[in-house]
């Protein structure tokens, strides 16, 4: 099974956001991680193709230079080979761009199936994988739970308001991974140093069968803002019987909450 | 100079931090509050190949060097301390020893399985009355047919009760003294060799540490590892090595002990601001950061040194000793800089500094430490 | 007619649900301030009669695609008839709710129409004659305010953040019948079984009360408390990240970074110290309550009322005063 994983470097989910004198947020810095839906990803590739017994897992990923400390991880992890995309023309790329750059990458590959995170920690916008899987014109599932690949066809279970259900599409289709499909396994000693031996491809847009018009964003920045802070607020005081009442008659009276 | 890691080890340090931190980290405090090992962790490890770290992967290792095996034992300790010794005493005392004394027999039966974590080391060689004077062991081996009898008790071994091969120095000659003593591998279950009294410790005390008896345990000849006679020197080579990966797990400890203290003087308000703001805790923090960076310095040029095949025991010895006294001062000056909530187990730097204490003593303590640099400065 | 702007209706048991109305109401606004038609899109199967009420939302038209093989979503059949319907009219702006559809739904076709979506904006409005979209990043710990480049503009909007306001009890919606046309590769998707978990309570994205539980609950059967206080107070279960690893509750009672984002009118924060991950998925609530034995609890610090104190005797006590409000109606 030929199996491509999407990834994306984002912000460590602990870092502290701050505002660049841009106006764009502070990067300098900041710990990169892989997007943690898209080691859900990548694990269930790793499985998916151990279970087949044959084919190769890559790992794509678009952006700067530090990009390639993730694709090694990846690597690391036991993907067997990775590209990464990247070209200064990409700067300001939005979901848009970033989606066209990744289809036309995969489109010089043969793939089976293409498995992302659903969202990334960062931007959470939850769009390129999607987008990619209509630029390739192939079905997609979202937000999926449970995998299970069988002659030609995917079953997933999703999640959805109230319950989950099974949506089964022929491949070769694009899946995004949710929280709960599997727990990612930690990079080997071995698989460490392995990874420097594994093929990591730099391409370009040039490399890409793109026009420039083809990347051009869709949608523009206009400013990154700090939320305003939340107040601390009040502690109520006193002995459980008494401090109860009081809540309820300030969330009914002043909070109008209940 | 290049001061970089590299690649692979940088990958090494943030894998093992990951690990510790999503794996170990949050079973620590029960750990150490139970006084007992969680030992699904101990597969988990095995499972990533962080049991056999700086032995070739023909033996079951993950063929890294010791600056890779010292970075691991530092980044488990930040979390755990006893999962770092777990894996220091493994690696160091036992692994180590049958590495480079055992036959090809012998790490074919023995390394492979426990450089692959399916068995776990430990190293016999503290008595009653041989601490310090190691040489003065009394576990006797009395030559009998073409085997050995085992008698005598071990005391305060790592690992223990749950180990499955033990590398146990012995006397065999006590006419000799230590020139008569001799290193044996002896596995766990084998008839007349029991454990006895479980310590209950200061600190590392989800480490597991019992006594170890042996009353009249017959092994064969083919378990002697090295030379008749070279138990003493075996011993004292294998704590040079030991020395770095304890080093390591001190290092981690202060590094843990640290980066809550700043955490903490970060959000802890008194007076209308940040307690980190004031100069004397600042202070506090200033020298601990430079302390451990010394430390750790001192440790990575050790093992480097080891790396490179050039002698290293003095530089071990600075290691540790610098390290362990690192550890105990930055985690009491941390349980300072918590205040009242420092001394209550809600928050991690009580074990931490309980745990540090026991690293100026082990496998080798700070006098002793000094007594090799002495040695080594005065040759 | 080119421009308008468009709120796609999404159902359930065959009524639009509150984030349709939410956003009629959005639409309503900006379109009251510019000069342009409301369109609400609602596709399915035997809606005929929901498209009325839409009118009194504030929907100028209502475009119908009515068709057996859109009586439950999927992917490729919506985007295809949306598509086609877009192409043809050229709305100024498309709304849908940032719900599971249209989550799957948007980007598609966003995709298609080769143009840009804000997803999960908390903010819309109008800065002269330009639409500006703002949306959480970073968790929550930081904002964009952005703008689509080309038209038709795509975004997914939050729910409970926007108000619904009934305009017009005398506004009739035009309904307008649209062509649906789906090929079999429109129908590569196939819904094999929906498994539902039964439970009178709200679903937690769309609950207006949300009581939570954390580490501080001790175990699994404790979440017994939770349930007695939800229920009292007609509210939905929540929990934190350490609640959910330690195998106490479901994955899907998640609240944080990893889990559901909610924006509940009151969310009660039971045992848990408020890390920034879990911040990140309540952030945007209205009104937050904190139960915690520990004063120093980072929760304190965003909580607008909070309790000190053992949460064993807080919740019984906060129940029992809750269900006796509830006798009383």
């Amino acid at each position: 099974m030929n199996i491509a994983v999407l990834l994306k470097q984002t912000f460590d989910t602990e870092a502290k956001i701050s505002l660049a004198a841009d106006g764009g947020i502070q990067s300098e810095g900041v710990n990169l991680i892989i997007n943690p839906y898209d080691e859900f990803a990548l694990e269930e590739a790793l499985r998916l193709k151990e279970k087949a017994g044959s084919g190769e897992v890559v790992v794509v990923s678009a952006g700067g230079p530090r990009v390639g400390e993730a694709l090694r991880t990846a690597l690391a992890t036991g993907a067997d080979r990775a590209i990464h995309i990247e070209d200064p023309a990409l700067d300001g790329a939005d979901e848009f761009s970033v989606a066209a750059v990744l289809a036309a990458a995969l489109k010089k590959g043969s793939f089976d199936l293409i498995l992302a995170g659903w969202r990334a920690v960062d931007d959470g916008s939850g769009q390129v994988a999607i987008r990619v899987a209509e630029l390739l014109d192939v079905p997609q599932v979202n937000v999926v739970t449970a995998v299970a690949v069988d002659d030609g066809r995917v079953t997933a279970t999703m999640d959805i308001e109230g319950g989950c259900q099974v949506v089964e599409v022929p491949l070769p289709a694009v899946l995004t991974a949710q929280k709960g499909l599997n727990e990612p396994r930690y990079p080997s000693m071995r698989g460490i140093m392995q990874a420097k031996k594994k093929p990591l491809e730099h391409l370009a847009l040039s490399d890409l069968d793109l026009a420039a018009g083809d990347t051009a964003p869709k949608t523009k920045l206009i400013c990154h803002s700090l939320p305003a802070g939340r107040q601390a607020g009040r502690v109520i005081e006193g002995e459980a019987a008494e401090a109860v009442r009081e809540l309820v008659r300030v969330l009914r009276e002043e909070a109008k909450a209940i | 100079m290049d001061f970089s890691l590299g690649e692979e080890q940088e990958l090494l340090r943030s894998t093992v931090r990951q690990f510790a931190e999503g794996e170990v980290g949050p079973l620590a405090a029960a750990m150490d509050e139970r006084e007992e090992y969680d030992w699904d962790l101990w597969d988990k490890m095995a499972g990533m190949g962080l049991t056999g770290i700086p032995f070739p992967e023909q033996y079951g290792g993950a063929g890294m060097d010791n600056l890779s095996y010292a970075i691991a034992v530092e980044e488990l300790s930040r979390v755990c301390a006893s999962t770092g010794v777990l894996i220091s005493a493994h690696t160091s005392l036992c692994c180590w020893p049958i590495y480079a004394y055992g036959t090809r027999e012998q790490k074919e039966k023995y390394l492979v399985p426990l450089a692959e974590g399916a068995l776990i080391g430990a190293l016999g060689l503290t008595e009653t009355g041989a601490g310090s004077d190691a040489g003065a062991v009394k576990l006797s081996a009395r030559r009998e047919g073409d085997g050995y009898v085992l008698n005598g008790t071990k005391i305060f071994i790592t690992n223990a009760g749950r180990a499955d091969t033990y590398v146990v120095i012995a006397s065999t000659d006590p006419s000799r003294g230590h020139k008569g003593t001799s290193a044996f591998i002896v596995a766990k279950g084998t008839p007349g060799f029991t454990f006895g009294k479980k310590e209950h410790k200061m600190g590392i005390r989800a480490s597991s540490t019992y006594e170890l008896v042996f009353e009249e345990c017959r092994i064969s000849a083919d378990q002697m590892l090295g030379a008749d006679g070279s138990g003493f020197k075996i011993a004292l080579a294998t704590l040079d090595g030991g020395r770095i990966g304890i080093a390591a797990q001190a290092l981690g400890i202060a590094q843990g002990a640290l980066d809550q203290a700043v955490g903490y003087a970060k959000t802890r308000e008194q007076f209308g601001q940040p307690v980190g703001r004031f100069q004397a805790v600042g202070w506090m923090l200033a020298d601990a950061a430079t302390r451990i960076q010394a430390a750790r310095h001192l440790i990575y040029h050790a093992a480097w040194l080891k790396d490179q095949g050039q002698s290293y025991s003095k530089e071990s010895a600075m290691a540790k000793l610098f390290a362990s006294e690192t550890a105990m001062w930055v985690t009491t000056k941390a349980v300072q800089i918590h205040g009242g909530y420092g001394y209550t187990r809600e928050y991690p730097v009580e074990r931490m500094m309980r745990d540090a204490k026991i690293t100026e003593i082990y496998e080798g303590t700070s006098e002793i430490q000094r007594l090799v640099i002495q040695a080594a400065l005065l040759r | 007619m080119s421009g308008g702007i468009w709120v796609i209706i999404e159902t359930r048991d065959q009524k639009p649900k509150k984030i349709a109305y939410e956003m009629l109401s959005l639409a309503r606004r900006i379109a009251n301030q510019q000069g342009e038609e409301v369109a609400a899109v609602l596709l399915g199967s035997g809606l005929g009669e929901c498209a009325v009420e839409l009118g009194q939302y504030g929907a100028d038209r209502v475009y119908l695609a009515d068709d057996e093989r859109l009586a439950a979503y999927t992917t490729l059949t919506y985007t295809k008839v949306l598509a086609d319907l877009a192409r043809a009219k050229s709305p100024r702006l498309v709304l849908s709710g940032y719900t599971v559809m249209g989550r799957d739904l948007m980007p598609r076709l966003a995709a298609r129409l080769g143009t840009g979506l804000f997803t999960d904006c908390t903010g819309l409005e109008l800065d002269g004659q330009e639409l500006v979209f703002t949306r959480p990043v970073y968790a929550g710990k930081a904002y964009l305010r952005g703008a689509a480049v080309g038209t038709p503009a795509l975004a997914t909007i939050r729910p409970n953040v926007f108000g619904i306001q009934k305009t017009d009890t005398n506004r009739q919606a035009v309904v307008e019948p649209v062509p649906v046309d789906i090929s079999s590769a429109d129908l590569r998707q196939v819904i094999r079984e929906v498994m539902c978990q039964v439970s009178a309570r709200p679903e937690l994205t769309e609950a207006d009360i949300i009581v939570s539980g954390g580490r501080g609950l001790k175990g699994p059967e404790n979440f017994q408390l939770l349930e007695g206080l939800a229920d009292a107070l007609g509210g939905a279960v929540g929990a934190s990240r350490a609640a959910v690893d330690a195998g106490w509750i479901e994955h899907r009672f998640q609240v944080g970074q990893t889990g559901k984002t909610v924006s509940p009118v009151l969310y009660i924060a039971c045992g848990i110290s408020g890390a920034i991950q879990h911040l990140a998925g309540m952030g945007s609530s209205k009104c937050i309550v904190a139960i915690n034995k520990d004063p120093e609890a980072n929760i304190f610090k965003l909580a607008d009322y909070g309790i000190v104190g053992d949460l064993f005797e807080v919740l019984p006590e906060l129940t029992g005063v809750c269900r006796e409000l509830k006798a009383q109606g």
